[in-house]
């Protein structure tokens, strides 16, 4: 199947409409609450959540018995809760950072999880087969009942940043002038944060443990090179999101053995590479262009104001002088002398140069100024 | 000063604690309604400690604070607010009005956006401190003292009683200091109370007409033109401590 | 026990120790998320080095991926350095994408490749004896347990040689440039021996685990000890011991070997987390408790000090005025009369000359800023403390 084959599929066959409209929900789900992971500093939150997810995972299974996509999300989120509060624990009762904390809780639990998965999988239950899945995550096990709940999340989670938009920005912003206006930022803070567990507990299936927090990162970072409102940003990000969840599953299901996962989160990857170079005002080329732009400029200057000087301490301003000596101590190029003649600012002859009207005019400006601020 | 003028902040017995270091020690201090005040004392004397306990950012250990009789949780939309240059995400993605419009989130409460007439108030602060042409860029493309006046045109869109400005001259060039206590002179002459932490002591007589002498204790509090000498100066900075008081 | 059991727990034991000295570091310079970030970025490293030699242990492959290591941590700082997303985030964005592209470089060429993704990031140190080392003939072991000894060998070594630079370097960067310890050397210099470490490392616990194998063990001990050199000897012990308890736990469980270990090491890590004596949680919440008592009592008796008026000293004051609840209000009230701070005549607080010492000599530790003075002041006035 190539991607023209997938296009063509997607209107008849039900099961890769399904795939493709559950992923492009969870990226744009993602961008969108991801923005406000981004902003909160927490970026790799999302990190140890999804890893923190596993055991609660496999404990509902061994609970449940079945495997059903409503209890396994249960245990996720209960046990992703629990370690996102542990690493709080961990920051404020020990001398323990950050970092570490957020390094134990997502290995360690991990580890349990992994334990439990594999004494799962040495059970005699046929039910299990599957739950391993959670680990890369398979789009391909999406069914409709899992669009819905994902349909749910995105109305719930759009309904409360609507409502709370004012109240998540300012706390996001400046969170102790938050406080003198009297918002409950704490209650805030936890309400936000809950929805980004949700989501990410929800991406598990699809995307798995270790590239979900990249799904949460890369829409809201790449938005947030393009613009610096809000509410542009968010909008950008839950495009960037839907953009590489549908290009993912359409690469992987035009080219056999290409797993989701991996692809969608390269594909939000790429989005990021593009928009960290090209983005107009903070993009890395355009930064080094202006870098080098005002760097010549400066240069230009510099041998304008000191071509006043030599010119000035003559009668006539504007009578030639030679360029020796110019080049000799400055180690002013030709080039220059060249755009300074194309500017019209001075006349340029094979050895000599000499102020325009229209040059020492600027000269002088820039001379004073010079001066000024020396 | 006569005895009629209501006070507008009343501290009583405060002490405030970072787990076991202490840092404002039994603080009674009452700010009389319309003073321009200057807080001075060392470094870690408790200046910045000492507004945030008054508006409740800071949880103190023990004492009260009453806002015109009232606990600040009922009078918040008479107080404003400035904190210090450093608390905010300069590189969150907002700009200049955006910021100055958070000033009427406080009164708009719950739910509710800001609509055209908030929208008129910001643009007026903007003008005021003369950073309407600045209303579009993004915070952190402000220089230093801009970005100060954009938080103070903030705090003027609360249409508050009672300012709270943490160290707002720190490190702004002289036209944003000048614009600003034109501002804080034109606050104070319409009855508003202006409580400023202050650094420069050289200029508090000429600035401001009320001052606080802190170092964890309050050390001296009233009229500058009465309390502000060296006495006062050498018990909150140590030893000796003398400056030399310019009079305008 | 057989042969192969004892291999494997062998190759564990040295796997742990490898983990646990650089992580010490790790943890203590702040960067204990690197680690995340190279054990899953070396993925495309470690497939590239396996499609051409094949063999895991191979040191073509070993080069490779570490190399691959240190370009992640230099594209993660490159990141950083633009300024275009805050710290973290730059972590967040490079891993993932380095580690899908070595996913994808394995699931494209599955039919031809023995490498399993499941086996990568998750590791089988139960297939370690397998893969032996034979040497003029004869059979020394297996071949991880020599590449991981080698491993835990120089940097042991290197240990030796480096430990005043590094340990000056993680505690004062800024003296260490200036004494010609160039901070960027010993950083790669670490995140080099890091990135080793993570790949010989990763066949027997996988990806994921080699985090909590660097991470936990040095975070266990850092809340058991300030000494550096305690704290690595503490971190490669407790990451020794999970090694083996964590072998027979997945023994009996007919679990994961890694899983287990890294159970092994959460507990640890939460039983020393709950019960050390200086910096657990319980001490700490108890020292926090303590604290507040203390720092409210002093409050109490300069208030008490400053203030003659009858009003001012009535036990009631203390619910009114200073604003506290009964309960701290009484724990302070009995706190001060057991050590015979206050007198109490018809509900009215006075001072005792005790207690009239100690507030004074309280009023002139915080009037010059040596609030570190208390502390001794406390020792000698209390007789018990809050």
């Amino acid at each position: 199947m190539n991607l023209q084959h997938y296009f063509q599929q997607l209107s008849t066959d039900y099961t890769l409409l399904i795939i493709t409209l559950g992923t492009g929900i969870l990226g744009g789900l993602c961008g969108f609450l991801g923005s406000f992971a981004v902003l909160k500093k927490q970026s790799l939150l999302g990190d140890a959540i999804s890893h923190a997810a596993l055991p609660g995972i496999c404990l509902a299974f061994l609970i449940a018995g079945v495997k059903d996509t409503h209890w396994l999300l249960l245990g996720a989120l209960v046990s992703g809760i629990i370690g996102t509060v542990w690493i709080q624990g961990i920051v404020s009762r020990t001398y323990l950072k950050q970092d570490t904390a957020l390094g134990l809780i997502l290995s360690l639990f991990f580890g349990f999880g992994l334990l439990l998965l594999t004494f799962i999988q040495k059970m005699d239950n046929a039910n299990q087969a599957g739950l391993d899945k959670y680990l890369f995550g398979q789009a391909a096990t999406l069914m409709a009942q899992d669009v819905q709940i994902m349909l749910w999340v995105s109305l719930i989670s759009l309904f409360a940043v609507l409502l709370f938009w004012k109240e998540f920005k300012i706390l996001l912003f400046d969170i102790e002038y938050a406080k003198t206006i009297g918002l409950p930022t704490k209650y805030i803070d936890i309400f936000l944060t809950s929805l980004i567990v949700l989501v990410i507990v929800m991406g598990l299936q699809t995307v798995g443990v270790v590239l979900m927090s990249a799904l949460i990162l890369a829409p809201a970072a790449a938005a947030r090179q393009w613009t610096n409102k809000l509410w542009i940003m968010v909008l950008l990000a839950t495009l960037f999101g839907a953009l590489s969840g549908i290009s993912g599953t359409a690469l992987s299901a035009s080219f056999s053995q290409m797993p989701t996962g991996p692809v969608i989160v390269l594909s939000a990857s790429v989005i990021v590479l593009f928009s960290f170079i090209f983005s107009p005002k903070r993009g890395i080329l355009m930064r080094e262009i202006r870098f080098r732009k005002s760097r010549r400029a400066i240069k230009l200057n510099k041998a304008l104001s000191l071509m006043y000087r030599i010119a000035s301490k003559h009668e006539n301003v504007l009578v030639p002088h030679g360029k020796r000596m110019l080049n000799d101590f400055k180690g002013y190029s030709n080039v220059i002398f060249k755009k300074l003649e194309r500017q019209g600012l001075i006349n340029y002859r094979q050895n000599s140069w000499s102020l325009t009207e229209k040059g020492f005019e600027k000269a002088s400006n820039l001379y004073n100024q010079l001066g000024k601020d020396e | 000063m006569n005895l009629e003028t209501p006070i507008a902040v009343a501290i009583h017995d405060l002490t405030v604690a970072y787990n076991h270091k202490p840092v404002l020690w039994d603080i009674d201090l009452e700010i009389p309604e319309g003073v321009l005040m200057a807080i001075v004392g060392p470094n870690g004397a408790g200046k910045s400690t000492l507004i945030k306990s008054i508006l409740g950012i800071q949880k103190p250990l023990a004492g009260s604070v009453l806002i015109y009789d009232q606990p600040f949780s009922k009078q918040r939309k008479k107080v404003a607010y400035v904190p210090q240059k450093g608390s905010v995400d300069w590189d969150f993605p907002t700009t200049a009005l955006d910021v100055v419009l958070m000033g009427t989130y406080g009164s708009l409460g719950w739910f509710k956006r800001p609509g055209l007439n908030e929208k008129k108030a910001a643009l007026e602060a903007l003008e005021q401190m003369g950073m309407l042409d600045f209303r579009d860029r993004q915070i952190s493309e402000l220089s230093g003292g801009q970005q100060q006046r954009i938080f103070l045109a903030r705090a003027l869109v609360q249409q508050a009683e009672i300012y709270f400005m943490d160290e707002p001259l720190q490190g702004v060039d002289a036209t944003t200091e000048k614009a600003i206590i034109k501002i804080l002179k034109l606050l104070s002459s319409k009855g508003k109370t202006v409580v400023v932490v202050h650094h420069d002591l050289q200029t508090v007589p000429e600035y401001f007409d009320w001052v606080t002498f802190l170092n964890v204790k309050k050390i001296a509090t009233g009229p500058v033109k009465h309390i502000f000498n060296d006495d006062n100066l050498t018990k909150t900075y140590g030893i000796n401590y003398k400056v030399s008081l310019q009079t305008k | 026990m057989n042969n192969a059991q004892i291999e494997i727990q062998l190759i564990a034991a040295l796997v742990a120790a490898a983990c646990a000295l650089p992580g010490t570091f790790l943890v203590l310079r702040k960067m204990a998320l690197i680690t995340d970030a190279i054990s899953h970025a070396i993925l495309p490293g470690i497939v590239l080095g396996f499609f051409i030699t094949h063999d895991l242990n191979a040191p073509l492959l070993i080069v490779m991926a570490t190399l691959t290591g240190v370009l992640t941590v230099f594209l993660v700082s490159y990141t950083q350095k633009t300024g275009l997303v805050k710290e973290d985030t730059a972590i967040g964005l490079i891993f993932p994408a380095l580690f899908s592209i070595g996913v994808i470089m394995i699931a494209l060429r599955a039919n031809d490749v023995h490498l399993d993704v499941d086996a990568v990031l998750l590791g089988e140190i139960a297939f370690a004896p397998f893969d032996r080392l034979v040497w003029l003939g004869v059979d020394v072991g297996p071949k991880s347990m020599w590449v991981v000894g080698t491993v835990l060998f120089i940097s042991v070594l290197l240990l030796n040689f480096f430990f005043k630079e590094l340990k000056l370097s993680t505690f004062d960067s800024g003296l260490s440039a200036s004494l010609g310890f160039s901070p960027v050397l010993l950083h790669y210099g670490l995140m080099t021996l890091t990135s080793v470490t993570t790949v010989v490392s990763f066949e027997a616990v996988g990806a994921i685990l080699v985090v909590a194998m660097m991470i936990a063990p040095a975070a266990t001990a850092y809340l058991l000890t300030k000494d550096l050199r305690k704290m690595l000897f503490l971190s490669a012990f407790f990451g020794v011991l999970s090694a083996i308890a964590g072998y027979w736990l997945a023994h009996f469980l007919d679990a994961s070997i890694a899983g287990s270990i890294t159970t092994i090491l959460g507990m640890l890590f939460l039983g020393v987390y709950l019960f050390s004596h200086k910096k657990g949680w319980i001490a700490v919440w108890y020292q926090q408790k303590q604290q507040k008592l203390e720092v409210s009592l002093i409050t109490f008796l300069l208030h008490i000090h400053n203030h003659d008026l009858a009003s001012e000293r009535h036990i009631r004051h203390l619910r009114e005025h200073i604003n506290w609840h009964d309960v701290t209000a009484n724990a302070v009230l009995k706190l001060a009369q057991k050590n015979n701070f206050i007198s109490i005549e018809n509900g009215l607080v006075s001072l005792t000359d005790k207690g009239l010492a100690f507030t004074k000599q309280a009023i002139t530790y915080i009037m010059d800023n040596h609030t570190e003075g208390i502390e001794s002041m406390k020792q000698k006035f209390f007789l018990f403390r809050g």
